[in-house]
């Protein structure tokens, strides 16, 4: 079994200038920070102590002082720095720095700038040729996302823990409003950025994309969600669901509407024979979910529920009159 | 004869600390000596095969083996590590700074690259930097890439192999053989695709990742493909990706106080009328589909094109919404 080696061998590597940076540190703690049960960590130290230096007397080997439960190196057969960053480890440091300072607000701009400058620096100085060079990157990130002009003073709500009152367009009422919220951190998803805050108007937690910002004053009074206000759990599309008791929506989309399935998040897509695809979508606002389907025509049925049918008739009867083209 | 995985990975770290402690080159018989772990091997070839795979293994993580001789009079290649190229130069980060390489790690939802992401955090803390994964708690970043093909495109797209995999062009298309010269994988807006030179088509092309299989495979010899120097792969997604330059104006009456999204994106009318706004148009139906879900409240003046594509999309409601669906007949 190589894969065991290939996942223990940079630990062990690494773990002996760990400790030496560390001295007195709990074991627990250190397998932690490397993600590993403690058994495993101490398993990782027990071999540790059998390797050392040609010789391999007495002198030679890694030695280590346990006191209670912690672990102290008191020789380090050499091992006083960690093996450089891989031109992996590099480029994907890298990359996510760029995002990061690609994306207005989240974090101090000129720090990420600085920072990357100092990991590309240490990851250049190579004097070896690698025998396994890497080619490029092999990847890039564009947030692709034009600043809203109020980051800098969401930001300064969220580090100072100061309550923001908002000007916010939102899409799904498809309006702008004014609020006051209480803000509890800013998050990154995929391609935007994200103010989570208790919203004292719908006394709830909810999420404001910062782009959708049109202005933010921060407050003199500090944010205080209520004690029972939790942030949202996991990552990804679990972020960005949407809130519990949202209505859903069966849905036939013809070829021309699949682009739909890509775009939202949708659940039990079965394909047809016909190219179309039957599945459903949650939606938190009707208004909302009646102009997706008025913009998608002949392209899509909706199955259920009888109210949305109803409310997309409507509306389409009613345009229709207005360009005298009613029937 | 076989070795367990726990005294191959005991060789190792000896291995690259007699090559760390030595200014000679050893050759590789001079290592079966003294390493502990090789004498037990009986056959020359036994050793060979095992010492072959335990370079592999050493370069597979970065370190550093050089290759040569100390003089002219040794008669065999030898090997040694040198500290500065294996060690972690000096990094001295301000505490901002390691905030947002702390950051900078979580970023990643997707196991290919958070691993390496989280062994290049433990090497940083290794070399005393206090880069806190917790730090900076008040922010979340989260960039997923789950798609199967992510992986060994990026792996191909690093080590410059050629990549075959099967692609459709549009969700309910034709899956269709593709080769490509990988140049990269980039998230644009969020999503993912791959960027490189399409052999059949002889062009640059972007392919989304939620498009192609999960049969991605990598043929030819590692370094085969190079990217042009200096080409900026999120720009080729950009312009691919992004809707083509506009071709004429819309004019458009919005109701007062609705359609506030679509008022966001659109400038006011050059006539100064407040409830008409006026936007490019460069796609047609993604117009259509935009002015058309706003219903009575977004009413299009000008062009006639558009008009006609609205009301068409309009009538399309309709009769994918017929009077004789309502609940008396499902009962």
């Amino acid at each position: 079994m190589t894969a065991g080696v290939a996942e223990r061998l940079p630990r062990l590597l690494t773990l002996v200038p760990y400790l030496l940076a560390r001295p007195g540190i709990a074991v627990a703690e250190a397998a932690a920070d490397f993600g590993v049960a403690e058994a495993q960590l101490r398993r990782d130290l027990e071999l540790l102590w059998m390797c050392g230096l040609p010789g391999y007397g007495p002198g030679d080997l890694v030695d280590l002082s346990f006191e209670g439960d912690t672990v102290t190196v008191t020789f380090d057969a050499g091992m006083r720095r960690p093996l450089r960053l891989s031109g992996d480890e590099a480029a994907t440091l890298a990359v996510a720095l760029r995002a990061l300072a690609d994306a207005p607000g989240v974090v101090d701009a000129d720090a990420v700038q600085r920072a990357l400058a100092k990991i590309e620096d240490a990851a250049g100085r190579v004097g070896v040729e690698a025998a396994e060079p890497v080619m490029g990157e092999g990847v890039a990130v564009g947030l692709g996302r034009a600043p809203g002009g109020a980051e800098d003073a969401v930001r300064r709500g969220v580090e100072t823990g100061r309550a923001l009152r908002l000007t916010y367009y939102s899409a799904s009422r498809d309006a702008v409003g004014r609020r006051v919220v209480d803000p509890m951190r800013l998050l990154l998803v995929d391609a935007s950025v994200y103010l989570e805050a208790w919203c004292r108007r719908a006394e709830g937690v909810r999420l404001f994309r910062l782009d959708r910002v049109d202005d933010a004053e921060v407050l003199d009074e500090p944010s205080a969600p209520p004690p029972g206000a939790r942030g949202r759990e996991g990552s990804g599309e679990d972020l960005l669901r949407p809130d519990d008791g949202a209505h859903v929506a069966a849905l036939v989309l013809r070829p021309a509407a699949r682009w739909v399935a890509e775009y939202y998040p949708v659940e039990g897509l079965h394909a047809d024979a016909d190219g179309s695809a039957r599945l459903t979508m949650r939606y938190g606002d009707r208004d909302w979910m009646v102009r997706l389907l008025l913009g998608l025509g002949d392209a899509v049925e909706v199955l259920a529920p009888p109210d949305l049918v109803e409310a997309r008739r409507a509306r389409a009867r009613e345009a229709l009159a207005v360009y005298g083209e009613g029937s | 004869m076989t070795t367990s995985p726990s005294a191959r990975a005991e060789r190792l770290v000896n291995l690259v600390l007699c090559l760390l402690s030595t200014r000679q080159f050893l050759s590789a018989e001079r290592i079966r000596a003294t390493v502990p772990g090789y004498a037990d091997v009986a056959s020359d070839e036994a050793f060979f095969r095992m010492f072959e795979r335990d370079k592999a293994e050493l370069r597979e993580l970065g370190v550093p083996l050089e290759t040569g001789r100390s003089s002219m009079a040794e008669p065999v290649d030898g090997y040694r590590i040198a500290r500065r190229d294996y060690e972690l130069p000096d990094i001295d980060l301000a505490p901002d700074e390691a905030t947002a390489v702390a950051l900078a790690a979580r970023l990643w939802d997707s196991p290919a690259l958070a691993g390496a992401a989280r062994t290049a955090l433990q090497k940083l803390r290794a070399a005393g930097i206090a880069v806190d994964p917790d730090a900076a708690s008040a922010v979340q970043p989260r960039l997923r890439a789950t798609e199967p093909a992510f992986a060994p495109l990026l792996a191909a797209s690093r080590a410059g192999r050629v990549v075959t995999f099967s692609h459709r062009s549009n969700p309910s298309a034709e899956a269709r053989t593709r080769t490509v010269e990988p140049w990269g994988v980039v998230s644009w807006r969020g999503r993912w695709y791959l960027v490189g030179h399409d052999r059949d088509r002889d062009d640059v092309r972007c392919f989304r990742l939620s498009r192609i299989g999960d049969d991605v495979r990598a043929t030819g010899p590692r370094g085969a493909v190079t990217p042009p120097p200096d080409v900026d792969l999120v720009a080729l997604v950009a312009a691919s990706a992004g809707p083509p330059p506009p071709t004429g104006l819309a004019r458009i009456r919005l109701a007062p106080g609705r359609a506030e999204g679509l008022r966001r994106g659109a400038r006011p009318d050059p006539g100064g009328d407040p409830d008409v706004v006026e936007i490019d148009l460069s796609r047609l139906d993604t117009a259509a589909r935009w002015v058309a879900g706003h219903g009575p409240d977004a009413v299009v003046l000008e062009p006639p094109e558009l008009r006609d594509a609205v009301v068409a999309l309009l009538r399309g409601s309709l009769d994918r919404a017929p009077e004789a669906a309502d609940a008396g007949s499902l009962r």
